[in-house]
């Protein structure tokens, strides 16, 4: 692996060019006209222009990838990260891809498929055809359901449904947004926990059979069903019974003959774990596993694809939480725009990931993800110590951002005593 | 780069739906665009093509007199939930106050805009699929 390109954009296209740096693999950087000011491509060896505003173009990336001599492709997460039909291209055109098999994108991009393949507990549930079936196993489960889509992500194609009397219309709406977000309206139903604990577990894969796992993180800060806070290891749940999940978690991977880095995320009722998705990518909160493991993720993933083998994960140390800066205002509102000033926190046990510099103009075409900041200590109540001081030193001007929401969450009884749900962001007031 | 580097480019990219292609590997920059097969070098530090495709202004003569609805974020403006479904308000339809007029996506987020004014839709002042500014007139209501 020489010559890799980068087929994403903002903090994780930064994230890929430094391991590839660290690694001596050259980078070209794939952007679309409005990027031409992202960070990554002043360190990136090349960078080639993709065209107005789209990175989910397959045709264009791999003649990026062509043009320019690369032998790799890192898709990121997000975008192309999770599509076969890319994984596949990029196969066939000889490139070496950063992830899995496409056959696993493809198995656990259809959620019917993976509930029923992958020997993990679930929530009770299944696939239903038609309002009729979805009506009838409502009652079987109990109410509340939740409807959702078998290509289902980011809350979309996804109902709460609390009696029978909404479940034609949650049905029809569910069908609806799935074809047009999808293209696959099928559809399954799952029993609905009402606020359950976000907990997933991190593995890794050789693709000959062999697996290892770097423990669990818990990411039940979420708002609209995107994560906030993430920490590692998951909090308040006894050793003995992560160790269980994680080597369950371990069987299964190394039973698929998985390729890389993956993530199986899992609700938690307090007694037990479901297995809900697993992400076939490297994960947005891949980095508070990377302070507690002292390892390099990306660098991982770039050597297990250049056929090295798997060492046992090394041992975790303190604890590790992660807060998402996003350009958001008070009301969650969008706030992108051009950033007149911007002062990123740093100190023992604080790191930030960020693609964004005095004068970057945020778009408002893509997601709004600012950076990460990830503190580490020796125990949770370090971490958050330091988290609370690494938020106060934030201070970016010209456009809003959430850091003062983290701080109210990080300051709520409820966090510092958890357990947490994932209910929790919509009941802070700023 | 030498011509055959070029010839190579070329090759690759009529395989692709681009219409332009640029790439730029230390000091050296080359651009082709589509459309007659014009291979063009551009200079050392290549400046990106513009990207200033001013909205026209509504002619003078016929400018809207009716109340403004702005955009209260910036975004990309759309006139209907999805490509296949109908609009939300066409020209010369009744609307009122709380009906939405439109939707404007932002950092990925979707975000109706509801009218501000029951009356009828005298002009729609922007294109679907397009770039609006904060507090740019989008609709005018008489």
């Amino acid at each position: 692996m020489n010559r890799l390109l980068v087929a994403n954009r903002g903090e994780i296209a930064l994230r890929i060019v430094r391991a590839c740096r660290a690694l001596g693999i050259e980078t070209v950087a794939a952007y679309t006209r409005e990027d031409q000011h992202l960070l990554h491509l002043r360190y990136a060896d090349t960078d080639v222009c993709i065209g107005a505003h789209d990175y989910l173009s397959i045709p264009n990336l791999i003649m990026a990838a062509r043009t320019t001599g690369c032998d790799s492709v890192h898709p990121g997460y997000g975008f192309l990260s999770e599509n076969a039909e890319f994984a596949q291209a990029v196969t066939d055109a000889g490139l070496c891809f950063i992830g899995p098999a496409a056959d696993h994108i493809a198995l656990m991009g259809d959620k019917i498929r993976a509930r029923a393949d992958i020997d993990l507990p679930t929530l009770p549930g299944g696939p239903v055809l038609d309002v009729a079936a979805a009506r009838l196993l409502a009652s079987e489960v109990g109410y509340p359901v939740l409807l959702k889509a078998a290509a289902g992500g980011g809350g979309r194609g996804m109902r709460v449904v609390s009696t029978s009397a909404e479940i034609e219309g949650a049905f029809r709406e569910a069908t609806a947004e799935a074809r047009v977000a999808f293209a696959d309206d099928r559809m399954y139903v799952e029993k609905f926990l009402s606020d359950p604990r976000h907990i997933e577990v991190q593995v890794f894969g050789d693709g000959h059979g062999d697996a290892i796992v770097f423990g669990t993180r818990d990411c039940s800060t979420q708002r609209r069903h995107q994560k906030l806070i993430e920490e590692a290891p998951a909090p308040f749940v006894d050793a003995a019974t992560l160790d269980a999940l994680e080597q369950k978690c371990r069987v299964v991977v190394a039973g698929l003959g998985y390729r890389g880095a993956g993530t199986l995320e899992f609700l938690y009722d307090g007694d037990g774990f479901y297995f809900i998705e697993m992400n076939t990518r490297i994960q947005v909160e891949h980095t508070v596993t990377e302070a507690i493991y002292g390892i390099d993720l990306v660098a991982l993933q770039l050597r297990v694809a250049a056929g090295e083998g798997l060492a046992g994960p090394p041992q975790p140390r303190g604890h590790a939480v992660e807060c998402r800066l996003n350009a958001e205002g008070t009301d969650f509102n969008p706030s992108p725009g051009l950033i007149t000033d911007c002062v990123l926190p740093g100190g023992p046990g604080v790191r930030v990931d960020s693609h964004v510099y005095p004068g970057y103009e945020v778009p408002h075409r893509y997601d709004s993800l600012l950076g990460k900041i990830i503190c580490h200590g020796s125990t949770r109540e370090e971490a958050l110590a330091r988290m609370r001081v690494a938020l106060a030193e934030v201070d970016i001007r010209g456009i809003e951002t959430n850091a003062n929401f983290h701080r109210v969450v990080l300051d709520s009884e409820r966090f510092r005593n958890g357990p947490l749900g994932t209910d929790l962001a919509s009941r802070v007031r700023v | 780069m030498d011509i055959s580097k070029v010839k190579e480019l070329i090759g690759v990219m009529e395989e692709s739906d681009l219409a332009e292609l640029e790439i730029r590997e230390g000091d050296e920059s080359v651009r082709i665009v589509r459309g007659g097969a014009q291979a063009m070098v551009a200079p050392a530090v290549a400046p990106m093509l513009s990207l200033a495709e001013t909205v026209p202004e509504a002619e003078d003569a016929a400018k809207p007199m009716g109340h403004i609805v702005r955009a209260p974020m910036v975004g990309t403006f759309y006139r209907a939930p999805s490509p296949e479904s109908p609009t939300f308000a066409e020209v010369g339809a009744r609307v009122r106050e709380g009906d939405t007029l439109c939707i404007i996506e932002s950092m990925k987020m979707m975000n109706e805009v509801l009218a501000d004014a029951s009356g009828t839709i005298e002009a729609i002042l922007v294109a679907n699929d397009t770039a609006v500014e904060f507090d740019q007139p989008i609709f005018t209501i008489v």
